[in-house]
């Protein structure tokens, strides 16, 4: 007669030969992002939270995000960020709807050269806009020699707006790719139709192509906010004393002062802002699934 | 078509095109004239010279020149071992499980640049893991921010290749090494030289960590540039500014030959 022990046994007893289990291959490039990836975001955690050896405290979060320094970073990324995706967004919707709507010659070369954009640094834009809008850019130069101007004119680039058109330039081509390949997937006869029937061009935008493209729109826009929130090159070239944001105050908490406490708190702030955008760009993805803006 | 008449259209891109050549046309084109320009005070430079050339091929600049490729080529060949033996084995996961890890694998490309340098100097700065001030961390930082581009690429490439062929494979007794490395490697290989080429290029242009991280033995070429035109050398700045362009551009269409070359295989 068995035992409960027995019939304990049997219960726990290989149903299948001895296989390895699945997932074991996991282990490897999961031990590698753990290393080099988590177990560092987890230490700028605890440096948030005071010296290493001493009791965690909320006297660095108190200090830093009270401080002018902090809020005013913040509110520059946000704003930055906010309108520099609004404007990616227009000009990227009226871009590709001029590249898929009225199509030209040189269709073939403008995708080839969004692409070439999305590879190249960031910083190549700032560079080019400081010999064409600069103070002695030729722009200024051109319109003090015509025009008699003591001081340079145009004098926006050491500004925000300066920051905000060079992040347009860069990152439209990520609304681009998206849109493109949305409106790709449109009935050229749907269109036709509706324009036979006596639509007029802003009537079809409307109510076919900007329904189409709205899944694309959510998902650049996204995608946009969160890669203007992280840009780093772009503010750093231009190098406007009162432009400063997070990802800035970070490198200059950390390399140029050696505060790490406080570059830290700042840290997690920004990271904790990029999952949030992160995890909202996931949503769209998931919720409308469809083209993934090309990178992320 | 959206815009019926000839002049119509004509108008829209009496519109687009000089926008589109002010966007991106200008930026590019000034840089590259400014790599030649002797001096440039007025509309256009004063004097075209190859000086800025022959500075940036020695001394410093060069060696940024070869440590930003070497750095390049290095982190993109580990990312793309590290994001394909990922994406393969999460084939084998049961889906829930799946989902959380491809979640993971992906977080490294949301979290902003500045971060990721400052928690490896945060964590690599102490004995036993004393990476600060040696090239690794450097390559650490490239490799990280590159891995979830690779892993995205080699995994889209993935539901795109017939599982049947696998199958085949391993029903005609295939064992899984072989049925790897003369089946599924191969028909991935596009996807895979396109993922190398995506992570080269975002390597060759880092600079928010490379920036915290970098000992001044292993200096980028987006360091080095940021230094110059700190210093107001911007001609120097726009020269390799120039040949960090082209040497993306000349890697990237070689590769996509290949990959052209290895789908049509």
């Amino acid at each position: 007669m068995p035992t409960v022990a027995d019939i304990a046994a049997f219960c726990t007893l290989p149903r299948r030969p001895a296989q390895p289990p699945r997932g074991l291959w996991l282990i490897a490039p999961s031990l590698v992002l753990a290393v080099l990836f988590f177990y560092p975001l987890a230490l700028i955690l605890r440096a948030a939270f005071g010296e290493e050896g001493a009791p965690a405290s909320l006297a660095a979060f108190r200090e830093v995000l009270g401080s002018v320094l902090f809020l005013d970073g913040l509110e520059h990324t946000v704003v930055i960020a906010a309108l520099s995706t609004l404007g990616c967004l227009v000009l990227g919707f009226t871009l590709s709807m001029a590249i898929a709507f009225v199509p030209f010659a040189g269709v073939k070369f403008a995708g080839r050269l969004i692409d070439a954009i999305i590879s190249l640094p960031t910083f190549l834009v700032t560079l080019a806009f400081t010999f064409v809008y600069g103070s002695a850019g030729l722009l200024n130069a051109g319109l003090m020699r015509e025009f008699g101007f003591a001081l340079p004119p145009v004098d926006f680039l050491y500004s925000q707006w300066g920051v905000i058109l060079a992040e347009i330039t860069v990152y439209t081509p990520f609304v681009m790719r998206p849109l493109l390949a949305a409106f790709s997937t449109i009935e050229t006869a749907q269109i036709e139709v509706a324009s036979s029937l006596g639509a007029r061009p802003w009537r079809i935008v409307g109510h076919i192509i900007l329904p189409a493209a709205l899944p694309a729109l959510l998902a650049g826009g996204s995608l946009c906010l969160l890669l203007t929130v992280n840009e780093f090159g772009i503010v750093l070239f231009i190098g406007a004393k009162d432009v400063i944001t997070l990802p800035l105050l970070i490198y200059g908490k950390a390399i140029q002062e050696f505060d790490y406490t406080s570059a830290a708190v700042i840290a997690v702030v920004n990271v904790a802002l990029s999952l949030a955008l992160y995890a909202v760009y996931r949503g769209v993805l998931g919720r409308f699934g469809g083209a993934r803006a090309g990178l992320v | 078509m959206l815009v019926w008449s000839r002049s119509g259209r004509l108008l829209v891109w009496a519109l687009v095109v000089p926008l589109m050549l002010v966007i991106y046309g200008l930026p590019m084109g000034v840089i590259v004239v400014a790599s030649f320009a002797r001096q440039w005070n007025g509309v256009l430079p004063s004097g075209f010279t190859l000086a800025h050339y022959a500075a940036s091929l020695e001394g410093d600049s060069l060696a940024s020149l070869t440590t930003s490729l070497a750095t390049g080529f290095i982190a993109s060949a580990v990312a793309l071992i590290s994001g394909t033996w990922a994406a393969l084995a999460l084939r084998e996961v049961p889906r829930q499980r799946a989902r959380l890890f491809d979640v993971l694998f992906f977080v490294p490309s949301a979290v902003p640049s500045v971060s990721v340098g400052l928690g490896l100097l945060v964590a690599f700065s102490h004995p036993p893991f004393l990476l600060n001030g040696t090239r690794w961390i450097v390559l650490a930082a490239h490799f990280v921010l590159i891995s979830a581009f690779t892993y995205g690429n080699v995994r889209a490439g993935l539901t795109r290749v017939p599982l049947a062929c696998e199958e085949v494979a391993s029903s005609l007794g295939a064992s899984p090494f072989y049925r790897l490395r003369r089946v599924t490697l191969p028909l991935l290989a596009p996807y895979l030289i396109s993922a190398f080429s995506l992570s080269f290029a975002l390597s060759m242009g880092e600079l928010g960590a490379t920036i915290m991280v970098y000992p001044p033995s292993w200096v980028t070429l987006p360091v080095h540039i940021f230094a110059l035109s700190d210093r107001g050398a911007v001609f120097d700045a726009a020269t390799l500014t120039t040949l960090l362009g082209l040497a993306t551009v000349i890697v990237l269409t070689a590769l996509s030959r290949l990959a052209s070359r290895a789908a049509v295989r």
